[in-house]
Formats: C-alpha cells, structure tokens, sequence
C-alpha cells in the first residue's frame, strides 16, 4: 500500500488591467537598449502542497484572487516565461498568507511558496530576457529564476548535528591563523588573533566554532567600535601626538556640555533627552552600507527595522523614522559600471522601495532625510535610517538582575544573516555579491509592528531590553550577560526550519527579533502579551551572576566563555593617522558667466532638485503628528528645512534636522564636520526649534582607516564635531561610525566614499504655532539675510555643476558666531516677526531664495546682495546664513533683535518673476520647472 | 447624552487604528482598538457597540492582495453578526485597508487594484461628496473634505459606476486629481442602505485644523476637517 502523497498545486494569478510591474520592466528595458521589449505579463504564482478536493481548491481560489481585479489557473502555464523563486529560508509572507487562508477555511496545506512569473512575446530571444532578468528582476542573493516554470526548494530537512565542533588554533603561527580567519571569514587583526590563540592555550583546549564566531562578532567593527576605541597617533602641524580615542572625545564633549536635559548618551541603543517634563525622547540613526550595495530593497528595509528596534531596545515608542541615501548618478552609461556592482538606479529604486515598505507599513512616518548623488558611491551607496521615540520619563532600566529568565520575543530564527557583522565590517570586491549572500535579509514589519505592541506598555516587566541586530543572540545576550553570567539553551529558540548547526542559531541575524530580561515572576505577563498580538516569546536561560557565557544545546556546551576576556579581550588598537592640511588662508573666487543659466543648472542638479518623488512614496502623514512636512507651501513642493513632529493635542514637538555635506570633507574634513553641525542647527532654528535644546547624532560612513590619510581625516572631522558642540552648546548623544566603504573592482582599484558625516539635530519646539516654513506668504514682505557671505567654494555645488578649478580655494570656515545669531532668531520667531524662513545652503543664495519662491509661487525683487562679488552673493556656501521674510513693519523690531546680523535684501513680489540686481527676471514657473524635475519616480502635486 | 460606544477593529498590520479612534473620540464616541480574534471570540463586543471601524494599515502585510486575509478572518469568524450589526442600522466605516477589507467581505461593491501610476503615494487630496450620496457619513457636508491618501492598492474598479452612482452608492469623489486611476473619481462608496461606507484616504488624520499643510498659509479650516464624517456616523449612531 502507498501512504497518500500530498499534491503539488499551482495557482497563476495574473491581472485584468495591466500589472503596474509590467510597465516598470518596459520602461526599464528601454533604458537598458531593448525597445523591442514592449509587452510583458507580469503573474504571481502561488505554490501549496496539500491533499485538497477541486472544491477545496475552488474555496482557495476565491479568497487569492478577486475576479473584478484578476484571473486564476490552476493549469500549469506554457509559453515563453521566466519564473523566479525565493531561496529557501528567505521571508515569504506570500507564503504565510496561504497558510493562514488555509487554517480559516479548514484546509490542510503542508506547504506554500510564492514566485513571480514573467511571459515575453515569442519573438524576444534568450539573451535579452537573461539580460532583463539578471538587470531589473532577480536577485541571487535571495532569488533563482529559469526560463520555463519553476518549482520552489522547501528548506532542507537534514538532521541538524547537535554538537559544536572545535577549531584547532593552538601553537599557530600568524599565517596560520590568517588562513584560519579567511576560511571562516572573521575579520580579526594579527593581534586579535593571537590574544584569541593565547586564550585557549591558557585555558588548555580547542575553541568552538561557535566560540570563535561570537569572538569575531563581538569584536568586529561593527560591534566593538575599534577604530573609535583606539589608541591614534597623529602625525600633523603640531607634530606627533598621541590623542584619546574618538569616542571618549564626543563623550568628554557631551560631559563637559553637561546639558541638563540629556538623560543617556553613548550607552545602550540609542541616546535619550527630556525637553518637556514628562516625557523623554530616544533618538538613533544607523547606517546598512554593505547590505543595500548587494540586495537593496532587502538592505535598506532591515535598515529601517533595525534602527526602529535599537528604539524599542531603550523601552521606547518608536514614532518617526528619517533616511538619508547617497547613491552613484542614476544616469551612469552602463559601459562605466564596475564589474559585479549593481547600477546606481537599480540601487537608489531597491532602496527607496526597501525604507518605504518597512516604514509604511509597520506604521511610522517616514520623515527627514537627504539624497545625494556622486559617482563615488557607484560602488558603496551609503543608506543611514534614523528613529526617533517617545516615552512616559521613567528610570532607565538597570538589570538583567541574577536570576531573571532571558526572553527572546519575534520571529523564529533561520539560516539569514549570518556574520552580518564581519561582513559589514570587510573592504567589498567584485564578488562580494556572491559570498554575502547568507548576510542580507528581507524584512518582515508586520512582525515588527507586532512587537511594537507587545513590548509597549511592558516597561515594568522586564529589567532589560535589547534588540537582536548584527551578531544576532551572540550579540544581544553577549551584551546583556557582561558583568553577570547567562546560561542559554540553543534548543528552546524557535526555527524556522531544521538542520541548523548551533552556532549558526548563535548568530544568525534573522530580523524582528527583542531580547528581554525578566524575572520569573512577571514571565506569564511578557507571554501573555505576546500571545494576544500574536508574537513567539521563548524562555531560552537565564542570567546566572557566574560571569560566563555558557551556550548549551541541550546538555552539549556550545559556548563557555570568560565575558570579561569576551569584553575586554580584545588587544586596543594603535592606528597612525596622518592630519589633512587644508587651504583655510587664500580665498579664491569663480566667475560665472550666466548666473540665470547657473541657477537653473544648480536647481536641476539631482542634490537640489526636488525629492518630492521619493517623498511621496514615503507616508509621512500617518499618526497625525507631522506639523511641518518634508514638502510645504504652495503647491506642496517646496523643500521644508526641518520637519516638526507634535502628538495632536500636544503645543509643543520636536523638530528634526539633518546636516550632511561630504564635498566640503575632501577639501578640509574638519571644516566639513562643522559645516554639517551648522546646517542640523539651522534646518531645527529655522522651523522654530529652541536653539539652546537640541541633541546631536553622528553618523560616519568613512573608508578604511588602516590608511593614514583617511583616518587623519577621520579625527579631523572628530575634533570639528566637538568644536562645533561646545560653540553651539549642542550635546552628541548617539553616533554610529561605518567604516572601510572601500570597493576593490576587477581591476584591483580601490573606491573609497569620500568622508560621509550625517549629523542629525532633534530640537524641543515650544510653540507648534510658532513653527515657520521656507514659502514666501505676503507681496510687499520684506526679505533679509541673516549671516555673513564669504569667498568660500571648495566643495560647492557651484563647482559640482561647473566643474572646479585646480586651487578650489578655502571650503565653507567655521562661523562663532552662528550660535548666538540663532539664539536671537529663535527669539524672533517666538515673537511671531517672521512669516517666512529658509537656511542657506547647497547652491548658495541664489537657491535659497528661489526655492523660497518656488514653495510660495511669489516672486522676489533682489535689491542688494549682500557681497560686492555678485558670483560670490549668489554661489558661495558660507555657514550660519538664513533668508526670512518679514512684514515691513517689523523690520526695526527684528533689528533690534538680530543687531547687525540682518542685511535687508529687497521684498516678494506679486509679478511672478526672480529679479536679481543687473540680470533679467526669471519667471518663478521656470524655476519650479528647473527644480521639480521628474526623477522618474512619479509625478507631484499639492492640494487643489 | 452618554458617549457612543464604537470599535476599531486591528488585524496584525492595522496601523491607523490610534489615529481613527483619536477622531471617534473627538467626535463624541468612546472608542476601543479590538483585534479580529477578540470580535470574533467575544461576541458581547460587536453587541454592545454602535459603531464599528475597520482601521487603515497593511493587515497580513497585504500578501497575495490588500485585505484578503482580515476580510477572511471576519467573514469565517462573524459570518451573519457582522452583516446583522448592518442591517440594524449600525454605521460602519472602513478606511484604506479597512475599505479594501470591507469590498472583500462583500458589504461593499467593487475592489481595489493597483494605482494607475503603479506605486505606493502618500498625498493631500480634496475630495467631494457626490450629489447623490446615500451616505449616513456624508450627511450635510456641502464642503470639501481635504485629507491625505497613503495607499499603493487604492484604484477603485466597478464595472457599472453609473447605476452605482444612481443608486446613491456613490458616497465622495477626488476633486481636481485622481490620484490613483479610480473609475469615475471615486474615493468612496457606501452600501445600499448608507449606513457603510469604505474610502480609500484618511479622515481620520485631518481632524484637527493644524494638521492642514496649508494652515499656516491660512488654509483649510473647519470646514474642511475630516472629522466632520466621523461627526456624521457618531451622529447617526446616537439616534439609534
């Protein structure tokens, strides 16, 4: 007798109009040279194996596909097709639909799968739908695809092995030991390896391979901070000198600025401030390079959830989230293309797609953020996700204590991400695509959201929290059990599927997933909560107070490691920096023989040139708390400089800002970092943010520091961020550096970003009625600037449209005085005497004042510029300056306030034109025309 | 007169079920988020209720179709109660995913497809009610409502949207842009009897006058707040 077998059943599923993907690949495969592709049918495919009737098949089909929407067949399709297939493992919530389609309606399904189909026209060859497939469709990292039909690979069912195998390191020499570290990928130096070897033959036996991936993750850069923990030596004007690690300089600088609202800073997940009493505010931005470079969408979606889980992981409700993307030109001729790296525009869409999925739908608005474009991130686009949280204010967690249970909440754990760690800790090459693959994930937010709920409200139940990031269990329990002990058990972590070897479970990086510390007592409340939303919680040890990280699968020790040697093992690193001498003493001017031309090429350059696209993918209306939005005025384009968050029936909010300029960095880093400081500042003063009340973020996204030269900048942009602190009396809570953003191609080059600093500015807003945005309001309203202009280019825009000239000049200086002229604008604001605010930045003037024109529809009449120079009024990038609008009977009250910093301009016109002194009037629909450039992304628009 | 009891109901995924029950409040109901399984398990709930909402968000992350899984978990799970609670002239309101919810479970006509320019798009519109609304949650508003859309699956299909409109089913129109490719214009549309009504953007987060891109250009106003529907179904739920 033959025991029944469950059936193989599929379902294409296609749509009645035309499938919106379907366009995408038409449009794209005319950008990759193939017109002749100009239909193509677009179906999901949906795979179950089950025992199930034609009725029960029917019961299916009505609930999967919606007959005014689709078509349905059960029929195995023919033709010309491609299909592609996730990986085994990869998330596929497709899949989960099925299944609980199937619970409801009573059906027994033992398996589903979701693919994509892709039918051509007979007509089209082999070699181009390879070409469309490989170029817009699939991605190895986590797909298969073949011509035909495919069927989908369940995960594999081999029995795990239940013990940990040893790596034999004792009595190795230091080749040996490199070969050791490149077989499995670690990541460590010479002398890590050998503190590594010496500890094992002091302890007198073999590490695990679970030991030593819980070495390499805990001291990777990515989790140990090396560079920013290490002994430097730098070698510059004043001679050699030995410095104090980069980190405990931005701390020393946030101690000494000794804010009286910053609650925690540099410790746990993200930093933590008061404005309001009542209520704290945890703020943190990530950066996800390595991971986006290969698999985009994936990259920048887990990006997101993990910088919202390092919010959740500091007890906090997370509620914006903010992005700044840096990607290579999207029009990059495909011959100029590095070999293996994936074309800028099929970057920048995966990303965008990737934070607009996990941002819209876990359910926080996606709000502040940049996107820039230089050929140098061809090959490392750099994504930082930013969150922000809020909480009741309560003391700050302070356990694990001895004895409470150590609970992992989320989603069950697969063979993804494993050594995410290590990878985003390497230099990429051209095959990095290949053997990352097992470290990139797709996200699943619903997951997310759920935690959200589960771990909201919990606050009094558990005595620590962590989020389960790069490193995974490793990383999260390692953390949590320094100073006390834990013993875990790898059996109780619930999998996705077996034959997982135990230290893969250790490590792997699988997403959603919190780690809480809970006393026995309050354990059935967490699982209570987490039954109702419907979220896995697993009692997996416990914190013991021995000291030890005790790993065990069932009774075989996986793991038995010192934490201390774990924690402070590791030999400090000693780097040689050598300082940047930048030209800070011989100004050098431009000419520019159109400046209309150059206004209109500066607003087009993809830097300046409207997001709006990319913004509206992106919902930033939900929850109702986004006062001030990334678009304002008019005609809903207009670039707001700072967003401004308030809870409905709040009077006060926050503002965000962000600062970034890394074209200043290759010209003097230190002045860059500054500038960037400077411009966070700005965005927050000039929507209404208080000056003396914001915290600072530092992101750095640099090459590798084991070169000098980039660590000489490194700590230049270290010692502006700290200077421009103490002058704006602006504390760094969180930072997060990401470093060796270096690509070796296939011809052994190496492509290093150039020095990346986001800094983002979260300010208390005390009257939401105050807020100001860039939109003139009033003809007849006078405009002034605010600042001083000066002969200042190096890294200019201006130099980015018109090319720069051999001696660039001195970059944009460090202005002192910033910091009062906001203090005094602020006051300004507060007495409602300004009607319209916008900072001066990338473009200069010029743009400042147009897009102040383009956000209100009005024109301006530009009687007098405020240097002698007109390229200079126009163009320079000098720091500390903003552009307001004010009624004309304000004008001696506003000068009474800002003294001397306020120069008078000219006034907003109602004849619709730009006219700047000596050239013609520019019509403002001209300008909007320039600046709202389609991107390819969508159309724009405000309210009617 | 004591507050109107009403329900939002969350799948996992619903998203804007704080902010819909922050406009019930506002509007005079007493508003409590319920899960689908907990509706389903406790059938005192859907009872003791006037008013239900089926909250905006990606209930089951929207795999293989906006709505289909939550929809399935009310029809399985309430069958006849949910259509009883319907027919007792109980006003009901499914907003974005809630709306799409609210097709698949057949109270209301037509479906949702893909937005005609294929993506996701959060924007403000305006919208209109239609002359002929049967609408007990458009009752009397002669303004334009202005509030924002955030969908990726907001297209309305219909094959016969001139009997709809003729039937009164029509409930609110986009004025000026379509966002989306919908047939017709339509943002809304209402069961036979009026009392349901499913759209596509989000009232719920034009409820209080600063919330309006345009306020401080001295734009929008209380004419234009969204929370006049939810006024006009706690309104209609108070005199049953």
């Amino acid at each position: 007798m033959v025991a029944p077998v469950s059936e193989r059943h599929r379902l294409t599923i296609r749509s009645v109009d035309t499938d919106p993907r379907a366009r995408q690949l038409v449009a794209g495969a005319e950008v990759l040279g193939l017109p002749e592709v100009d239909r193509v049918q677009v179906a999901d495919v949906v795979h179950l194996d089950g025992d199930l009737s034609s009725d029960e098949l029917q019961l299916l089909h009505r609930v999967l596909v919606d007959p005014l929407l689709q078509t349905g067949s059960w029929d195995a399709p023919a033709g010309r097709a491609v299909e592609i297939a996730l990986l085994p493992g990869v998330t596929d919530p497709g899949a989960d639909a099925v299944h609980h389609a199937a619970d409801q309606l009573d059906l027994t399904v033992d398996f589903a799968a979701t693919g994509l189909r892709i039918e051509f026209d007979d007509a089209i060859g082999d070699a181009d739908i390879d070409t469309i497939v490989t170029r817009l469709v699939a991605n190895p990292i986590i797909e298969r695809w073949a011509h035909g039909v495919i069927e989908p690979q369940p995960p594999g069912t081999d029995a795990a092995p239940t013990a940990a195998s040893t790596v034999a390191i004792r009595g190795l020499d230091d080749d040996a030991l490199a070969a050791v570290d490149a077989e499995r990928s670690l990541s460590l130096d010479p002398e890590e390896l050998r503190a590594v070897r010496d500890h094992f033959e002091a302890s007198g036996r073999e590490p695990t391979d679970a030991e030593l991936e819980t070495l390499a993750q805990t001291w990777s850069e990515h989790c140990a901070h090396k560079t920013f923990r290490a002994v430097i030596t730098a070698d510059g004007d004043d001679g050699t000198m030995e410095r104090i690690p980069l980190l405990t300089q931005l701390r020393h600088c946030t101690d000494e600025i000794d804010a009286p609202f910053v609650r925690s800073a540099f410790v746990g997940n993200a930093g933590v401030v008061e404005f309001a009493k009542g209520t704290t505010i945890a703020i943190k931005a990530e950066t996800h390079n390595h991971p986006s470079a290969v698999e985009p969408f994936g990259g920048a979606n887990t990006g997101v959830g993990g910088v919202i889980r390092d919010v959740l992981g500091i007890a906090h409700r997370p509620i914006a989230v903010t992005d700044v993307l840096c990607f290579g030109p999207a029009d990059l001729p495909m011959t100029e293309l590095p070999e293996g790296a994936l074309h800028p525009r099929r970057i920048r869409d995966g990303v965008v797609d990737g934070v607009a999925d996990y941002g819209n739908k876990i359910g926080l608005p996606t709000v502040a953020g940049a996107i820039l474009y230089d050929r140098a991130y061809t090959t490392n686009p750099l994504v930082f996700a930013g969150c922000v949280g809020t909480a009741p204010s309560r003391a700050l967690h302070d356990g694990p204590n001895v004895g409470d249970r150590v609970l992992v909440l989320g989603g069950a754990t697969g063979r993804d991400g494993i050594r995410g760690a290590t990878f985003s800790s390497a230099t990429m090459n051209a095959t990095t695509g290949e053997v990352a693959g097992a470290s990139v994930q797709i996200g699943d937010p619903i997951v997310e959201k759920l935690l959200i709920d589960a771990l909201v409200g919990a606050e009094d139940l558990y005595s620590a929290i962590t989020d389960c990031g790069a490193g995974g269990l490793s990383s999260a329990i390692g953390e949590m059990a320094e100073g006390v002990g834990a013993d875990v058990d790898l059996a109780a972590v619930p999998r996705k599927y077996p034959g997982l070897e135990p230290w893969e479970v250790w490590l792997s990086e699988a997403q959603e997933r919190m780690v809480i510390a809970v006393a026995p007592r309050n354990v059935s409340a967490i699982q209570q909560r987490c039954d109702r939303v419907g979220v896995d919680c697993a009692d997996v040890g416990v914190f013991t107070g021995d000291g030890r990280l005790l790993v065990r699968l069932g009774d075989e020790r996986i793991v038995d490691l010192d934490l201390e040697f774990l924690h402070d093992g590791r030999p400090q690193r000693h780097l040689p920096a050598e300082m940047p001498q930048p030209n800070r003493s011989e100004p050098i001017g431009r000419t520019v023989d159109d400046p209309i031309a150059t206004l209109h090429a500066l607003l087009r350059h993809p830097n300046i040139a409207s997001k709006a696209a990319t913004i509206h993918r992106y919902d930033h209306e939900i929850r109702g708390t986004t006062v001030v939005r990334p678009l304002v005025g008019a005609a809903g384009d207009g670039p707001a400089d700072g967003v401004v968050l308030a809870e409905p029936l709040d009077q006060h909010g926050i503002a965000i800002g962000i600062g970034v300029n890394p074209w200043y960095g290759l010209h003097d880093p230190e002045a860059m970092a500054f500038a960037a400081v400077d411009e966070a500042m700005r965005n927050v003063v000039a929507v209404g943010g208080d000056p003396d009340a914001v915290a600072l973020l530092d992101n750095f996204s640099w090459g590798d520091p084991r070169r000098p030269s980039t660590l000489g900048e490194l700590v230049a942009a270290v010692d502006g961020c700290c200077a421009a602190a103490f002058t704006f009396n602006a504390p760094f809570v969180s930072g997060k550096d990401s470093l060796n953003n270096e690509y070796v191609g296939g011809d052994g080059e190496r492509h290093a970003v150039p020095p990346t600093l986001v800094i983002t500015a979260v300010a208390h807003v005390p009257d939401i009625d105050r807020c100001v945005t860039p939109d003139l309001v009033e003809p007849g309203n006078v405009l002034m600037v605010v600042g001083q202009t000066s002969v200042e280019f190096a890294g200019s825009h201006l130099d980015l449209v018109h090319g720069a000239p051999d001696d660039p000049g001195v970059a944009p200086a460090p202005d002192p005085d910033a910091a009062g002229r906001y203090r005094r604008l602020h006051e300004a604001i507060q007495a409602g005497l300004i009607v319209s605010c916008h900072d001066v930045s990338e473009g200069g003037l010029a743009v400042a004042i147009a897009e102040m024109c383009i956000a209100g529809r009005l024109g301006a009449t530009i009687e007098s510029l405020p240097h002698a120079d007109q390229a200079v009024a126009l163009f320079a990038e000098s720091c500390g300056r903003l552009v307001v609008e004010v009624e004309e009977r304000s004008v001696p009250a506003l000068q009474r306030i800002l003294s001397d910093a306020a120069t008078r301009l000219g006034v907003v016109n109602d004849h619709g034109t730009l006219e700047l002194p000596d050239l013609d009037p520019v019509p403002i629909g001209d300008l909007a025309d320039s600046f709202d450039r389609r991107d390819g992304l969508g159309a724009i628009g405000g309210v009617a | 007169m004591s507050r109107v009891p009403a329900l939002v109901v969350a799948g996992p995924g619903t998203n804007r079920d704080a902010d819909v029950s922050l406009a019930l409040d506002l509007a005079g109901a007493d508003a409590k988020i319920v899960l689908a399984r907990e509706l389903v398990d406790r059938p005192r709930l859907l009872e003791n209720a006037r008013l239900l909402v089926v909250a905006g968000g990606f209930s089951y992350a929207d795999s293989l179709g906006a709505g289909r899984m939550l929809a399935l978990d009310l029809t399985v799970g309430l069958g006849d109660r949910l259509r009883g609670f319907v027919d007792a002239g109980r006003p009901v309101i499914g907003i974005c995913n809630g709306f799409q919810v609210l097709t698949r479970t057949r109270l209301l006509p037509g479906a949702l497809g893909h937005n005609a320019q294929g993506a996701f798009d959060c924007r403000w519109v305006v919208l209109e009610r239609a002359a002929r609304s049967n609408s007990v949650w458009t009752k009397g508003i002669d303004d334009t409502i202005h509030c924002p859309i955030a969908h990726g699956e907001g297209r309305y299909v219909h094959p016969d949207p001139k009997s709809l409109d003729a039937a009164g089913q029509v409930a609110l129109r986009y004025r000026s842009t379509n966002p989306n490719g919908s047939v017709s214009d339509i943002a809304g549309v209402s069961d036979p009897s009026g009392v349901v009504l499913g759209l596509m953007p989000h009232p719920e987060n034009h409820v209080l006058a600063r919330q309006h891109p345009h306020h401080r250009r001295g734009g929008g106003g209380p004419m234009h707040l969204g929370l006049r529907l939810f006024e006009n179904g706690v309104a209609h739920a108070k005199q049953l």
